[in-house]
This record gives structure tokens, C-alpha cells and sequence, in this order.
């Protein structure tokens, strides 16, 4: 059996992430990147936000896309939940709403890295959460 | 919610909400005594004794953006269901404490779910937030806290792909080791 990760192996690790850290930082300030909010409340967290999350965290670690994935409130579309809110650098941001694994795949595909917008857009006149 | 990870990943995001800065998060199982008890405590801002009576009602929300609030509900739902109890205490200014106690072998009663994961989003998504978590089990107790993390990580983000990985497997691990039921 595998010895049980502790704290010293993180040290190990700790050391080897930072050094590919440096190599790319330059270009890297939270402003410039593609930023995912998925909704995780009562609501999204039924709907299976979680598995959204997840799914987009790994699958975009996978194909190498630097990307911030974060979590926020209900944005009041509870009916549509999944949400996630997909920002751009310099463009609007875009709700998208029942994001399955399926469709956050077409996302990433699609909008993320050809800038194609798919199905499934929650149009209203938007502000952000934050301005609620 | 379909599994008790869900409705700690759900009563957690009042925390967050609260502004809380450290978030314990305590499983217990007793199979002895056929209990098994949730805790999750903040120090965030707290309610006052008029605000906590309304909390657990379900038409009672803070939010502007709907006017249900279900999370506390459902869990207190969901314990009671199970022939458990449900309480929450809280103070302003200091925080709030919500304990869920589940008849543990009832046949109502949600299984875990998958807690790594839920324990991932948390940890992984905030730079301020920190996290005590404990799980106690009659085989043994894991207890993890993100403060000692990012004391190693130094300037490394939490959020960091290699480092969640590697949290995923230690978290695994760890509650593989002290036989945590279903």
C-alpha cells in the first residue's frame, strides 16, 4: 500500500510547482484570463453545480486552458440552473444556463476557445452579481 | 439534495456569505449510539435572535435575487427525517454554528456523497476563506486545515491544478484509511 499523502509531500511538491510557475508568469494577471462564476446555491447545488465545477476544472486543466473557475450566489435564475457566468477578457460577460457536463464540454469547445457563442444564453439586460 | 456532501457544500456558501474567514466543517459517526452528526461553524457576521428564529424558514432569505431559502430547510428536513435533530446557534458579531444530527442507519438517511469533491470546490475557490475539517470515525479521525496548506504552499496558489490533485488524492486517502461509511 501507498504511504498516506502528508504535509512534507506537498513541501515536495510545493517546490517543483513553483519553479513552472516562474516560467510562465509573465502575461498571467486575473484581468487577461477567461473567467467561469458557476452559481452554487441551494438551488444550482441541487441541479448539480458541483458536478459542473468539476467537470470544468478538470477538463480544462486536461486540455491545458488557464482558465479561472470560481463559485458564486444564486443569480436568480434558479429555473435554469446549472448557471455559469463566462467572461471574456474585454467582452460582456455571458450567463449560460442548464450547463450539464455536455454542454460545459461545448462551451469550453466552442465559446472558450474558438469565441463561438452556443445554445443556450440567458439574454437579459445583465449586471453583474456583484452590482445586485 | 441527493446525498449529505451536497447539504454541506449548501450550508457552507451562508458562511461564505456571512463573510466568514475560518469554516469548520466536523463529521461525526457514533454506529453505537446510531448517530451521525454534522457540524458547521463560522465566524462570520452572525445573525441576531430575530434574524436566526426566520432562518430556518423557508420563505425566509437575505438574498434580493429570489425570495426562497431552502438550504437550511432541507437539512433540517433531512435530519429530522431520519429521527435526528437539527439546531443552529449564532451571535452577532461572532458567528454561526449549525449541527444536524442523522439517525445513522436509518433507511432515510442520505449517504455522504462524494465530500472530497465537495471539500475541493471549497478549499480550491477562495484565497481568504480557510477551512477546519474533521471526520471522526469509531476506526480513527482525519483532520485536515488549510491554514498549515498554505503554510507549505508559501506562494504557490491553492487552486493550482497539481496542488488540487494532489489534495484530491490525500483527502481520498486519508478518509479511506479511518473507514468512513456510505
Amino acid at each position: 500500500m501507498n504511504k498516506i499523502k502528508s504535509l512534507a509531500d506537498l513541501k515536495k511538491l510545493q517546490s517543483e510547482v513553483q519553479s513552472k510557475i516562474k516560467l510562465r508568469e509573465k502575461g498571467d494577471s486575473p484581468e487577461q484570463l477567461v473567467q467561469i462564476k458557476v452559481s452554487m446555491a441551494t438551488c444550482g447545488i441541487a441541479s448539480g453545480a458541483k458536478e459542473t465545477m468539476n467537470f470544468l476544472i478538470e477538463e480544462l486543466d486536461h486540455q491545458g486552458i488557464d482558465v479561472i473557475v470560481t463559485q458564486t450566489g444564486c443569480m436568480g435564475y434558479c429555473y435554469a440552473e446549472p448557471t455559469i457566468e463566462l467572461t471574456i477578457p474585454g467582452k460582456a460577460p455571458v450567463v449560460y444556463g442548464f450547463v450539464n457536463k455536455n454542454k460545459a464540454q461545448e462551451i469550453i469547445d466552442k465559446h472558450i476557445k474558438l469565441n463561438e457563442m452556443v445554445d443556450g444564453i440567458i439574454p437579459v439586460a445583465y449586471s453583474t452579481i456583484d452590482n445586485k | 439534495m441527493k446525498d449529505l456532501s451536497l447539504h454541506i457544500l449548501d450550508i457552507v456558501q451562508n458562511s461564505i456569505r456571512a463573510k466568514a474567514t475560518l469554516i469548520g466543517i466536523e463529521i461525526d459517526e457514533y454506529p453505537n449510539e446510531n448517530q451521525l452528526i454534522i457540524t458547521i461553524s463560522d465566524d462570520g457576521t452572525g445573525m441576531d435572535p430575530e434574524q436566526l428564529k426566520r432562518a430556518i424558514e423557508p420563505f425566509y432569505t437575505s438574498r434580493t435575487t429570489r425570495k426562497v431559502g431552502l438550504g437550511l430547510s432541507l437539512f433540517k428536513q433531512n435530519a429530522e427525517m431520519t429521527d435526528g435533530s437539527f439546531s443552529i446557534e449564532s451571535e452577532l458579531g461572532k458567528g454561526t454554528k449549525v449541527t444536524a444530527i442523522f439517525g445513522m442507519s436509518h433507511l432515510d438517511r442520505p449517504i455522504m456523497g462524494d465530500m472530497v469533491g465537495t471539500l475541493l470546490i471549497l478549499i480550491c475557490s477562495s484565497d481568504e476563506i480557510n477551512y477546519v475539517f474533521k471526520h471522526k470515525t469509531p476506526s480513527g479521525e482525519f483532520e485536515i486545515d488549510t491554514r498549515e496548506i498554505r503554510q507549505t504552499l508559501e506562494n504557490v496558489p491553492i487552486s493550482n491544478p497539481d496542488v488540487r490533485l494532489f489534495l484530491k488524492e490525500m483527502l481520498q486517502e486519508n478518509l479511506e484509511q479511518i473507514q468512513i461509511s456510505e
